[in-house]
């Protein structure tokens, strides 16, 4: 958990060190009341957008008769791989004038709704449908039943998924900064660039720290009052499809269209800036060089990042109590945090405890997992609690010591859950920006890296096959994790 | 099912592989603390300045003299802010701002060792700091770019402080965050004082300002008309016309040099500092002459469209020579006053 307290006690460091004039001075302000209304409105706007599109695209693929489900399952999904700051950039270049709040939110709203799509699609094929028929024969109708019972059984996972949305907007500067919305998190970045004002950068983060728990506070709410809708045994069925009939086309046309906006636009945009440029990226050598960089920091972020998830996640699954969730609340702070600040506070943790491993992967893989330690958390606890305690119990009835359930039983009972958690981590490794340029071992280019070199300079051409490379690498973890969610099974028949 | 974990079994070896690799590959590279002993033929830079900008530079440093450079690329404003939380501990030898304000920022710190004599001789005194600290190696000009569709040359403005009259209303792109544009607005406030400096940031902001991220941006938006004029440095059509496949001269964009020492003529500089803990080391002394020498001061000419710093070397052809531009009489040791010019721009509402 310590890993999640370096950026809090080097804010607190920092921030004790401006003195209380200039906090007052920095924080006592009009415009930080405006900057902080306006986050908590992007988050609020593309939280919703995102809860509205992620919610009906999975019901769209694992309710209903919808032809070619699959493929649209994994054509939603795929917009996960698409970084911020390059569906920003294609965006601005299809439309130069495009700029503030709506626009912002708009690009928001597409890179991120399958954060709420990809855990609702799980839920929704693993809900027991024996609630909704006894809805039903109760004389409910169609969409009764799907008010009163369906979203009910999804909405621990509505919420969750609804909670990296709304932090992941906290935190993003790619999207905001490009199309020049005014938010905390561009003030923060704005007041490095200005006279590297380090102090109002830091004292500006904390509170980014307050809106954090507040929105945590709100979701902790709806947690407690949404129990667990698990099976109660019996076998394993698929819930009744709804036949679309005449809704068919406008349905695909609706997929399609979100889809065309979160993967054509960028995909146009980035072959037409590779065709009127003549710039040229690396030979091959170098570009399959990022690649392995990218690849390989990634991985090991998402390796120490499941090690530090592992116990946390189970903890929070088996031994729920105000410690633990304490703890799990803990590990979101830092997520909200701009890569900026948490890349600084491993430079100070670096600079001044572990010198050693200061500009080594490893610290930049500690970066990773001090931004992404709620992803892998919360797909463990998930994991998790879908399979029952009493399993394990029974194994240590019959004998066997704590370590051996946890190696035979719980573990392999978890994995599923640890192997979407470190795809999530992989793929979000993967799009990081600014903490990797704070952090990497000087002279290490990755994919993003060499992107933002090329694109500083205007040689966007040169720029398009790392962003292309980028988005193919992350379109892998993806897939893994649509497969994860159960989407691509074919058990599911009428 | 028995795929997904497959999949997942086969991601965790892979993750295991990875961090044994990664584990060699960290001995090789040995660590921050082993780097940056005196003489050892080696260096380390921090760039602020782009790596497709100056790499080809460096390579060619390398081989005339087999000092291995270990250049660290990431933006001016976040490597300053990195050696200032490093402090005395960073690996750093030698420091690549892109303007003369981050330099101050470090030099203030005292983190900055004073340069020899006969190496900043070779610049200008206007282009160096007066205690030896940092020297400027190219220079840059603020210029008005417009776009003659939009806007005739007989009607372009003689002074940047036309800008904020009515006709220019909604027509004016500019990057506040930039720090070129802060050393700008340090120089007013140099030149004119804080009064006329305040005036001029409300006045461009009541005056439908066309805010950009960066300078690039401004000039593409100017190029296509997108906006009629912007304030920007000389070099940023050199970079787009190059990524056309063009000549600065063939973009519809032109430059126009504000007139008669106005202060939108500033001229400022890129420039390097060596860190204190190098600074008896030879191979860090070698680099800043190599960046003073013809060969460099060439590249920054006809690669990055700068002006040279040294005489004897000609700058680049699609604007008028340094010496021919009515340039402002400020001395860039005025502009470290960057806090009073931060706190102005934010209270002037121009950024968040």
């Amino acid at each position: 958990m310590a890993v999640a307290l370096i950026p809090l006690a080097y804010l607190a460091v920092r921030t004790a060190e401006a003195g209380w004039d200039t906090i007052v001075g920095e924080l006592w302000s009009t415009r930080v009341g405006l900057l902080a209304l306006r986050s908590l409105g992007l988050a609020t706007v593309v939280t919703t957008a995102c809860v509205l599109l992620g919610v009906g695209t999975a019901f769209l693929v694992t309710r209903t008769d919808l032809p070619g489900r699959r493929l649209f399952a994994v054509l939603a999904s795929l917009p996960l791989a698409v970084p911020t700051y390059i569906a920003a950039f294609a965006w601005v270049s299809a439309a130069p004038r495009l700029e503030g709040f709506w626009p912002a939110a708009l690009v928001l709203t597409l890179c991120s709704y399958p954060y709420v799509l990809l855990p609702v699609a799980a839920a929704l094929r693993g809900a027991d449908p024996a609630q909704e028929e006894v809805s039903r024969s109760l004389r409910r109708s169609g969409w009764q039943t799907f008010t009163a019972v369906t979203l009910r059984q999804i909405r621990p996972a509505t919420a969750a998924g609804a909670l990296l949305v709304a932090l992941y907007v906290l935190s993003d500067f790619g999207a905001v900064s490009i199309l020049r919305a005014d938010t905390f998190t561009r003030a923060i970045f704005v007041a490095f660039d200005l006279g590297f004002d380090r102090t109002g950068a830091v004292v500006l983060s904390s509170v980014l720290v307050a809106l954090t728990v507040l929105l945590l506070a709100g979701e902790t709410a709806t947690r407690r009052r949404g129990a667990r809708y698990a099976r109660l045994g019996g076998a394993r069925r698929p819930a009744l499809r709804l036949r679309l009939g005449a809704a068919r086309l406008p349905a695909i046309a609706a997929l399609l269209g979100v889809a065309g906006l979160a993967l054509g636009v960028p995909a146009v945009s980035l072959a037409r800036r590779l065709a009127a440029g003549m710039s040229r990226p690396g030979a091959l050598p170098e570009v399959l060089t990022a690649a392995g960089n990218s690849l390989t920091v990634s991985v090991a972020g998402a390796a120490l990042t499941m090690l530090l998830a592992l116990p946390l996640g189970l903890l929070t699954a088996r031994a729920p109590g105000p410690l633990t969730t304490a703890l799990d609340r803990l590990a979101y702070l830092a997520h909200a945090l701009p890569g900026v600040v948490v890349g600084l506070s491993l430079i100070f943790f670096g600079i001044n405890v572990a010198y050693p491993l200061y500009q080594t992967r490893w610290l930049l893989a500690l970066a990773y997992a001090t931004l992404f330690l709620p992803l892998a958390v919360a797909a463990v606890a998930g994991a998790a609690l879908q399979s029952p305690a009493g399993l394990e119990e029974v194994a240590r009835s019959l004998g066997r010591g704590p370590w051996t359930v946890l190696r035979t039983v719980t573990l392999p009972l978890t994995l599923p859950g640890i192997g979407a958690g470190a795809a999530l981590v992989f793929l979000t490794g993967m799009k990081e920006l600014p903490a990797t340029l704070l952090l990497r071992p000087t002279g290490t280019d990755t994919l993003a890296t060499e992107l933002w070199t090329s694109t500083a300079v205007g040689a966007y051409a040169a720029a398009a096959p790392y962003a292309a490379l980028l988005v193919a690498i992350s379109a892998l973890p993806t897939w893994l994790l649509v497969a994860r969610s159960g989407l691509l099974d074919k058990e599911d028949r009428q | 099912m028995l795929a997904t974990r497959r999949t997942t079994r086969v991601l965790i070896a892979a993750s295991l592989l990875t961090i044994g690799l990664a584990a060699c590959g960290s001995d090789e590279e040995g660590t921050a603390a082993d780097l940056g002993k005196a003489d050892d033929k080696q260096i380390t830079v921090y760039s602020g300045r782009n790596e497709q900008l100056v790499k080809p530079l460096l390579d060619k440093f390398t081989q005339q003299t087999g000092i291995t450079v270990n250049a660290r690329y990431a933006s001016t404003a976040q490597l300053a802010a990195q050696l200032v939380e490093e402090g005395d501990k960073s690996p750093a030898d030698v420091f690549f701002a892109q303007d003369a304000g981050a330099l101050g920022t470090v030099a203030k710190r005292g983190m900055f060792s004073t340069l020899s004599e006969t190496t900043v001789e070779k610049v200008p005194p206007t282009y160096r700091a007066g205690n030896g600290q940092w020297v400027g190696v190219s220079a840059r000009a603020r210029v008005l770019a417009y776009n003659p569709d939009q806007v005739p040359a007989d009607q372009l403005p003689n002074s940047v402080f036309d800008l904020t009259a009515a006709q220019w209303k909604g027509k004016v792109a500019f990057a506040p965050t930039n720090a070129s544009f802060q050393a700008f607005v340090t120089a007013i406030r140099v030149q004119h004082g804080d009064a006329k400096a305040e005036e001029f940031l409300a006045g461009l902001k009541a005056n439908d300002p066309q805010i950009r991220d960066g300078n690039g941006k401004i000039v593409e938006d100017v190029n296509s008309g997108v906006v009629p004029v912007g304030l920007v440095n000389h070099y940023y059509l050199g970079e787009i016309a190059k990524e056309k496949g063009t000549t600065p001269e063939a973009l519809k964009v032109k430059l126009h040099f504000f007139p008669g020492g106005d202060t939108g003529a500033l001229v400022n500089v890129a420039g390097v500092g060596v860190l204190n803990r190098s600074a008896t080391d030879p191979d860090a002394q070698k680099f800043v002459d190599f960046l003073l020498g013809t060969e460099a001061q060439t590249h920054f000419a006809e690669q990055t469209f700068e002006y040279p710093v040294i005489t004897g070397v000609p700058g680049p052809a699609y604007v008028p020579a340094l010496a021919d531009l009515a340039v402002p009489q400020i001395d860039l040791n005025d502009l470290d006053t960057l806090d009073a010019t931060v706190s102005m721009i934010k209270d002037s509402g121009l950024v968040p």
